[in-house]
């Protein structure tokens, strides 16, 4: 028996085809995949993300336990700053990816719905020996995404923090439509936006308030279709496609965020520096195939006859029009332009590696 | 749902539409509503042979890709080209306008393996 996020009466009316998805009946498409697509890129487009996790780690220690648990640094973060990082096992297997928000006194985590359960005995086992207390409250904060171009100016109608002032990956406390909340510039479209965590009491008052001010944006509503191409044309990682447990952050290409010479000790850390020394022996790469074939998740990558990876995530990309894809390749063919074949159907199809993101026009603001 | 009366149906959601030796095929409408936005459809070239329940092409959505079964044995005779400009017209029509191919059948006595629109509609509400 699936879950139902506060909003499901709203999907249903608006037309959303609902479909189980981690657990919670969820809407997989309105309009259609594409159009809902290409409105998020040109407009603005409400996603229900409910579904996610929330974690609130609070206690003297917080800030030394969120920086053991997640490979990037959360010291860096100021007080309202918000960071994207993972949890690592010892072995350097990726947990989950999630967000961290830091408050004055506490974290608050933002984690995948599939991997909740797991992640919060996971954090309740590392949390022995800190000084630290944990709360799920998943049940209690209804979330909304609002993404594309001018989601600033319609949230900005019914909100009363100065958006303008907020950067990329930073947050405030604030009303919106007198209804008080967690505002992050944050998401995970490419497209500028921002993620809103509230009382599940208030939730239907502010999809409808959402709606009415965003009736001159032609704000829509989005289902899981088009977030999965919007992602993937960012070449964002999605959990269970591109990173599991059997993979380390430097072979998914987030080195970005694995702080290896952060302060104190970090699971994973052995691991991760001994492959950084070394070298990793494959890459999440991204890459397009020629023609009217399209990658799908386990197809197989070749080069001269040999299998060397295997696809992660593939799509027909709405906005460029091409079949893409992640997939975990050898390192030596992981250079950009590097040609390969994906067998799609018995056939092997030509392939690159390209240049990522997919899309290139984000109007995300830094 | 959308289930025309005159055609028959197979149980992996094709339709055809049996005039004299000749059928046409295409999705059902229940079909391409699962795909989502169809982008690419697959067919064969014409005077291929196919078979009752064996893939003659694909149909590739934004998400997914399912084979197009023959839902009767013969050999293609005409296909329908527009689908490789305006795939999503299946999605649009998917009785009309959406149809693949059409085939001369080599064992008519097949069509008696294939549901009427009554028997397709129970299958497709116990959720097959």
């Amino acid at each position: 028996m699936e879950n139902k996020t506060p909003f499901y009466e709203h999907h249903v009316k608006a037309g959303g085809k609902m479909v189980p998805f981690a657990g919670f009946l969820m809407p997989v498409q309105y309009q259609g995949i594409i159009e809902e697509h290409r409105h998020v890129r040109s407009a603005a487009g409400l996603f229900d993300v409910s579904h996610m996790g929330e974690i609130e780690v609070r206690g003297p220690e917080a800030l030394k336990f969120v920086s053991y648990c997640t490979i990037n640094d959360p010291a860096a973060l100021e007080i309202n700053q918000v960071q994207y990082s993972a949890m690592c096992y010892k072995e350097g297997g990726i947990v989950d990816d999630l967000l961290v928000y830091r408050y004055p006194e506490h974290f608050f985590l933002v984690v995948n719905a599939s991997n909740l359960a797991k992640d919060f005995a996971w954090l309740q086992e590392q949390s022995k020996g800190f000084n630290v207390t944990l709360k799920n409250t998943s049940n209690e904060v209804a979330q909304l995404a609002l993404q594309g171009p001018k989601s600033e100016l319609l949230l900005q109608k019914i909100c009363d923090l100065k958006l303008s002032d907020m950067k990329f990956y930073w947050f405030g406390t604030g009303k919106v439509d007198g209804v008080e909340m967690l505002v992050s510039r944050t998401g995970y479209t490419g497209e500028d936006g921002f993620e809103l965590y509230f009382d599940i009491k208030y939730a239907g008052q502010i999809w409808n308030a959402l709606f009415t001010a965003g009736k001159e944006f032609d704000l829509r509503p989005i289902g899981l279709g088009a977030r999965d191409s919007l992602r993937l044309e960012m070449k964002y990682c999605l959990y269970g496609n591109d990173i599991d447990q059997t993979t380390s952050p430097l072979e998914a290409g987030l080195g970005w965020i694995t702080k290896l010479k952060k302060a104190g000790e970090f699971n994973g850390r052995d691991v991760l520096l001994k492959q950084k020394a070394e070298g990793v022996k494959r890459k999440l790469i991204g890459f397009e195939v020629e023609g009217n074939a399209f990658p799908r998740q386990h197809y197989k990558m070749f080069k001269d006859g040999a299998q060397v990876g295997e696809v992660a995530s593939g799509v027909f990309s709405p906005s460029v029009a091409k079949g893409i894809g992640t997939g975990y390749i050898k390192a030596e063919f992981a250079a950009v332009g590097t040609p390969f074949q994906v067998e799609i159907r018995g056939k092997m199809v030509p392939a690159k590696v390209a240049e990522t993101p997919f899309w290139k026009h984000s109007s995300i603001k830094k | 749902m959308n289930i025309p009366k005159d055609l028959k149906y197979s149980a992996s959601h094709e339709w055809a539409r049996i005039e004299g030796d000749t059928a046409t095929i295409g999705i059902t409408d229940f079909a391409q509503g699962e795909l989502g936005d169809i982008v690419f459809v697959e067919l064969p070239a014409v005077g291929a042979k196919v078979s009752q329940n064996k893939p003659l092409g694909t149909v590739e959505a934004v998400k997914a890709v399912s084979d197009l079964n023959a839902p009767l044995s013969g050999e293609v005779t005409e296909v329908n080209r527009s689908l490789e400009g305006t795939p999503d017209v299946v999605n649009k029509d998917a009785y009309g306008a959406g149809w693949m191919v059409k085939i001369k059948l080599s064992n008519a006595a097949e069509a008696a393996n294939l549901m009427d629109a009554a028997g397709y509609d129970k299958m497709e509400k116990h959720g097959h």
